[in-house]
């Protein structure tokens, strides 16, 4: 278990889950929990060493962390051009949203006597960090409390019992906070933990059933990056449905066949009783998808107003949109990233670049529906495929999207022990995230190497990141086949 | 009127025809019969020309050729012009220019050792490659539209790819920096063109004598273009005479500066102690050529020598040491014999600039009139040096040069930094003021979109020591670029403390990342930043030549009384930029496509898997008996795409398969045909 843990975080990490690998005693799980609150406090100070580092090891220019999306250079700029009364947007290098630039730019551009230069901003991201953490723990504990309940209905207590559940919320959390790109990415001061906090938060809120806050998540996170858009089926999934459980068409079969199979009538009412209780379950809750739609137009309004008001002595909304998301699906800027869309597009044939525009997009909302059909009874899952196909594919990738779909699916540790190819990938991305690097430097640096290196580089990463998705999709449904298997095999076995 | 021009060119035909002067001639005699038609029609159209010779401090000498054009305010679109020539008249109709100057520049001026206090240098001395400015008299929606036709227009009338600033990231439309006043201008450069012949022909077309007579016959190609620097402009501005602005006169100046260097071995090596002998000159060396007469439309036609003022005082100092020799003054007319040099042609006027901003000693001229002088005997001004003499020129206040800084090709910073020349002649009255004298240096900058300045990181350095920025700029405008559309453009104005020793200022960029197709064919060679232009506008250059009158005869010494601030201008700085693989553009969509039908493929692959239908498939595999048997379920399920469910009807259903896939092939065909049929 510990060996597919490392897939996606390092080596403390896989630590901590030995550490946190609760056996059946209050001790070991006390040990655990205090185990877990030592790796996060050592983490900050981590992050705070490296802060403190002279010049933030010039992370903040490196192009895996600073894409024109996220970089806080790009920021302080459009925060300085809003200062001298022009539009934030005038020119082509803010591209955020303006109320991220109301909050953070006043924080970018103060400085502190004898301090490091982005202080204030270090601290906020650090702390965006923590949340982040504490969201996914929360994320992970109520999904697996679902997820035992729902063993626990399908009389499977001794497969989890046999295969030791793992604390995943603890893991998932502190792979997260120990993941050297989420580590990079916040001392890198780009704004993707902040971005990841808004994506969290619709999660959490959708988990737990909050339903305004994860409109509330939801909206925000759509508003700053866009991609998150499409999360909106995991929520609706998450809120209609409640959290991740095996296959639904599972329980009604399980709860008749217990009842057919016993003869005795006090029995038999037993299971009725069950039956109904998991037939509510089962049933979709439209009243709160309808209040999460209700909920997410009333934030939608809500936001577009603050923007108006922000930006609306600089062309108003209609700029906004043209410089935010518009900027985004037309892919203007060609900057090298760790994505493949850039080169693409600087190589391309110029009368072919619209039709290769729609071609990528379209790419990402096509996988949508089959995903969903296949997987809606895991909303988490879900989320995560959805989080870690769109940072595939969007235009400026940066190493805080992979942060956070690798924070993500160390919450299904324990449906994902049977994954094929972890350890390859786990190699492939250490060497890719050493590799890429070097290969930057060759070419932009020394001029000795060549744009296909790095370009290379990228390919890679991308391939390994399209293994990953296949390949935990492919297993999450191979756990759902197993435990159809084992519901039924019982029951075959009583049978004959 | 008529009947004597004709009996003018009746004389002119009876003379034997010599060269070039009887074409001049003729023209001559056409002119003065159609200007005798068009008398009617307002003033006078005029033209002069003049030929400034100046010896420089590191041995060299310039030349600076004026010509202007004047035409009158003209009452209807279609009239025939006399002198003015026709294509410059028709722009200025057709696209209402106010205000324009073109310059084709080679080489770089050296402010330091070839004076930038000084008429000529603040208005001739331009950026290498072209510059292009212009003011219209348009409404402000309409001078783009305007700009983009004048650009294609004079990239025809002078052979260059001046169509390049039709785009709109190659010209920028400064505020108030580049040209103090209102006004809807609009400036481009491109650095990297190169100036030839082809554009010197175009531009000497538009003279009315072109270079047959008068003193455009001394440019000879070949010498002119040996020079270090030869700066070829051109220049419009239209006056409104009318109130309703239906008439204007139009101004054509055209200038040709060039900065030569005289053949050393005809002139005499003697060493004078530890200073060379000035290498002495004449026309003849200089150019090749002699003067033969002038241009028999111009109005004025005179060659000056300009004797800096620095260089008159030395002169005085010297003289002064040889004042018991009893040798005459500079200063008067028969001054051939006095210690310095030797002129070969006894000028016709002494002018004396009063006025100078330096006490002591001021700049003479020597006016010479090319009108004594025909093909019999031609004009030929040499100077001849006799002492050594070092001196130096005017300089600007504060030398400035432009630095790209860091390394790689990520990204960098452009430092602009201005160093004390410790010439304060100018600011007599501003010193009066003591400590709280400021000086204004006005700065104006052009940065290529793809030079992506982060204006924020703007750096202030007064005497090496950082500053903030709001101290030392007192006005600053900022438009920033915009990728693939508009130019990035700072102006501001700093105001320096006068004591200052050195002051600088840097920006960082990032730089960008072109699309392969926005490359130059030389990609690796790197893309230019147009130069910064730095004005300073406490300082004005103006010569005063008295009340004599001297300077209403004369168009160049009229425009050395114009009051412009002193303008320079700096490096151009050279980028290199990231360059994508330009052979693979195939390979990168393929690959890439690749990759994504990767993705596309295994993910609906393992979506659509289903596990029962392997498992019974496999049953059945188990159950069946005759290997053929199974081998042919296999095919057909493998080419019908179904598995087989059970092998006891496994004949049965295959049969029953291959009839499907037939049936499926020709539903297929049968689309095919339809869709053929229709799209035809």
């Amino acid at each position: 278990m510990e060996e597919r843990q490392t897939t996606s975080s390092m080596a403390p990490a896989t630590a901590t889950a030995t550490a946190a690998k609760p056996k059946t005693g209050t001790t070991k799980q006390k040990r655990a929990r205090s185990g877990f609150w030592r790796w996060l406090v050592a983490s900050v100070a981590f992050r705070l060493a490296l802060v403190y580092l002279p010049r933030n090891l010039r992370l903040s220019t490196r192009p895996e962390v600073a894409t024109p999306l996220t970089s806080i250079r790009r920021l302080a700029e459009g925060y300085w051009l809003k200062q001298s009364a022009m539009s934030p947007y005038a020119g082509s290098m803010y591209h955020g949203s303006p109320l991220l630039l109301l909050v953070l730019g006043p924080l970018a551009v103060k400085r502190i006597e004898g301090q490091p230069e982005h202080l204030l901003c270090s601290l906020l991201l650090v702390i965006a960090d923590i949340l982040n953490a504490m969201l996914i723990r929360a994320i992970g504990q109520s999904l697996q409390k679902a997820y035992a309940q729902h063993l626990e209905s399908l009389d499977l207590f001794n497969l989890s019992e046999e295969s030791g559940m793992l604390p995943s919320g603890d893991i998932a959390a502190l792979v997260y906070l120990w993941n050297p790109f989420t580590i990079v990415a916040c001392v890198g001061l780009s704004t993707s933990p902040i971005e990841n906090l808004a994506i969290l938060l619709a999660l959490f809120g959708a988990c737990k059933g909050l339903v305004p806050l994860a409109a509330f998540g939801w909206v925000l996170a759509t508003h700053m990056s866009l991609y998150p858009a499409i999360l909106i089926i995991p929520i609706i999934l998450f809120l209609g449905y409640g959290p991740d459980a095996p296959p639904r068409k599972l329980l009604p079969q399980r709860s008749y066949r217990t009842c057919g199979s016993s003869p005795s009538s006090d029995q038999y009412c037993k299971t009725e009783d069950v039956t109904d209780l998991l037939e509510l379950r089962i049933l979709f809750s439209w009243r709160r998808v309808t209040q999460f739609l209700l909920w997410t137009f009333i934030w939608g309004i809500y936001f577009l107003f603050l923007c108006d008001i922000s930006v609306k002595q600089y062309g108003g909304l209609s700029e906004m949109f043209k410089r935010t998301y518009g900027f985004i699906l037309t892919v203007k800027d060609l900057s090298p990233n760790i994505g493949v869309l850039w080169y693409f597009f600087a190589e391309v044939f110029d009368f072919f670049r619209d039709f290769f525009l729609i071609v990528f997009h379209v790419n990402i909302l096509f996988m949508m529906l089959p995903l969903a059909i296949r997987l809606k009874h895991r909303p988490g899952f879900l989320a995560f495929v959805y989080l870690a196909i769109s940072s595939m594919f969007k235009s400026y990738p940066s190493i805080g999207d992979s942060a956070l779909y690798l924070g993500v699916l160390a919450l299904f540790v324990n449906e994902l022990a049977e994954m094929k190819f972890s350890f390859f990938l786990f190699c492939g991305y250490v060497g890719v995230s050493l590799l890429s690097p070097v290969m930057h430097n060759l070419w932009i640096w020394r001029g000795t190497g060549n744009a296909n290196f790095y370009f290379a580089t990228a390919m890679a990463y991308a391939c390994l990141q399209i293994i990953l998705v296949v390949e935990s999709v492919s297993a999450m449904l191979n756990h759902d086949r197993k435990l159809r298997k084992l519901t039924t095999a019982p029951l075959a076995d009583g049978k004959s | 009127m008529a009947f004597l021009s004709i009996l003018v060119s009746a004389l002119l035909l009876l003379l034997p025809p010599r060269g070039s002067s009887a074409v001049a001639a003729a023209a001559a005699a056409f002119a003065s019969g159609s200007a005798a038609i068009g008398e009617g029609g307002g003033g006078e159209e005029d033209f002069s020309e003049a030929l400034l010779l100046k010896p420089l401090p590191d041995r060299k000498v310039l030349a600076h050729f004026h010509f202007e054009t004047g035409a009158p305010e003209t009452p209807s679109y279609g009239r025939h012009h006399r002198l003015f020539p026709k294509s410059i008249a028709q722009l200025v109709k057709k696209f209402h220019i106010q205000e324009m100057e073109l310059s084709f520049t080679q080489g770089r001026w050296n402010y330091e050792s070839w004076g930038g206090f000084e008429p000529i240098a603040s208005s001739n001395a331009k950026p290498p490659g072209v510059e292009l400015w212009a003011v219209f008299d348009v409404p402000p929606d309409d001078v783009d539209a305007s700009w983009k036709n004048l650009t294609h227009s004079l990239s025809g009338l002078f052979c260059a790819s001046i169509n390049f600033l039709e785009s709109s990231t190659a010209y920028a439309a400064p505020e108030w920096s580049f040209r103090p006043g209102p006004g809807s201008l609009r400036y481009g450069t491109l650095p990297r063109e190169a100036v030839c012949t082809e554009n010197l022909t175009p531009w000497l077309k538009l003279l009315p004598c072109r270079d047959k007579a008068g003193i455009s016959s001394l440019m000879d190609r070949p010498s002119i273009y040996r020079g270090f620097y030869h700066s070829q402009r051109l220049r419009l501005r239209s006056v409104k005479t009318s109130s309703d602005g239906t008439h204007s006169s139009i101004i054509l100046e055209q200038t040709l500066t060039v900065v030569l260097h005289p053949n050393i071995q005809k002139t005499s090596t003697v060493n004078y102690g530890e200073n060379k002998l000035q290498p002495s000159w004449s026309m003849s060396s200089l150019f090749g050529r002699k003067i033969g007469g002038t241009c028999l439309l111009a109005k004025s036609s005179n060659v000056y020598l300009q004797l800096d003022w620095d260089l008159v005082r030395e002169l005085k100092h010297l003289q002064n040491g040889n004042q018991e020799l009893g040798v005459e003054s500079i200063m008067e007319e028969s001054f051939l014999s006095n210690p310095a040099f030797v002129l070969s042609d006894e000028p016709d006027k002494v002018i004396n600039e009063v006025n100078s901003r330096s006490e002591g000693s001021s700049a003479i001229l020597y006016e010479f009139s090319v009108r004594k002088h025909s093909d019999l005997g031609p004009f030929d001004l040499g100077f001849t040096w006799k002492t050594p003499i070092v001196w130096s020129c005017s300089q600007l206040p504060l030398r400035v040069s432009r630095f790209l800084m860091g390394s790689g090709n990520e990204r960098g910073a452009i430092a602009i930094s201005l160093r004390s020349t410790r010439v304060r002649e100018g600011l007599t009255n501003a010193q009066a003021m003591g400590e709280s004298c400021k000086l204004d240096v006005n700065v104006f900058q052009v940065v290529p979109w793809y030079i992506k300045v982060y204006f924020h990181t703007m750096k202030v350095f007064v005497d090496g020591k950082p500053i903030a920025v709001s101290d030392i700029i007192e006005k600053i405008h900022v438009s920033p670029s915009e990728d693939k559309v508009s130019p990035g453009v700072l102006e501001m104005i700093l105001k320096l403390p006068c004591r200052v020793d050195s002051a600088g200022f840097t920006l960082e960029f990032d730089k960008g990342f072109l699309h392969i197709d926005e490359y130059p064919p030389d990609a690796n060679q790197g893309f230019d930043i147009p130069p910064a232009v730095i004005t300073f506008p406490n300082f004005h250059v103006k010569m005063h030549f008295g009340e004599d009158n001297s300077s209403k005869q004369s168009a160049v010494l009229s425009r050395f009384e114009d009051n412009i601030p002193v303008r320079s201008y700096t490096e151009v700085l050279l980028v290199p930029l990231t360059t994508p693989d330009f052979s693979m553009p195939y390979n990168v969509i393929t690959i890439t496509c690749t990759v994504f039908a990767l993705y596309f493929g295994s993910l609906l692959n393992v979506l659509r898997r289903r596990v029962n239908e392997e498992e019974r498939f496999l049953k059945s595999k188990d159950k069946r008996s005759s290997p053929l048997s199974r081998l042919h379920s296999k095919l057909s399920a493998k080419l019908g795409g179904k598995p087989v469910v059970t092998s006891q009807s496994s004949a049965r259903s295959s049969s029953f398969i291959s009839l499907k896939l037939i049936l499926k092939i020709i539903l297929v065909a049968g689309i095919a045909i339809a869709w053929q049929y229709f799209s035809e």
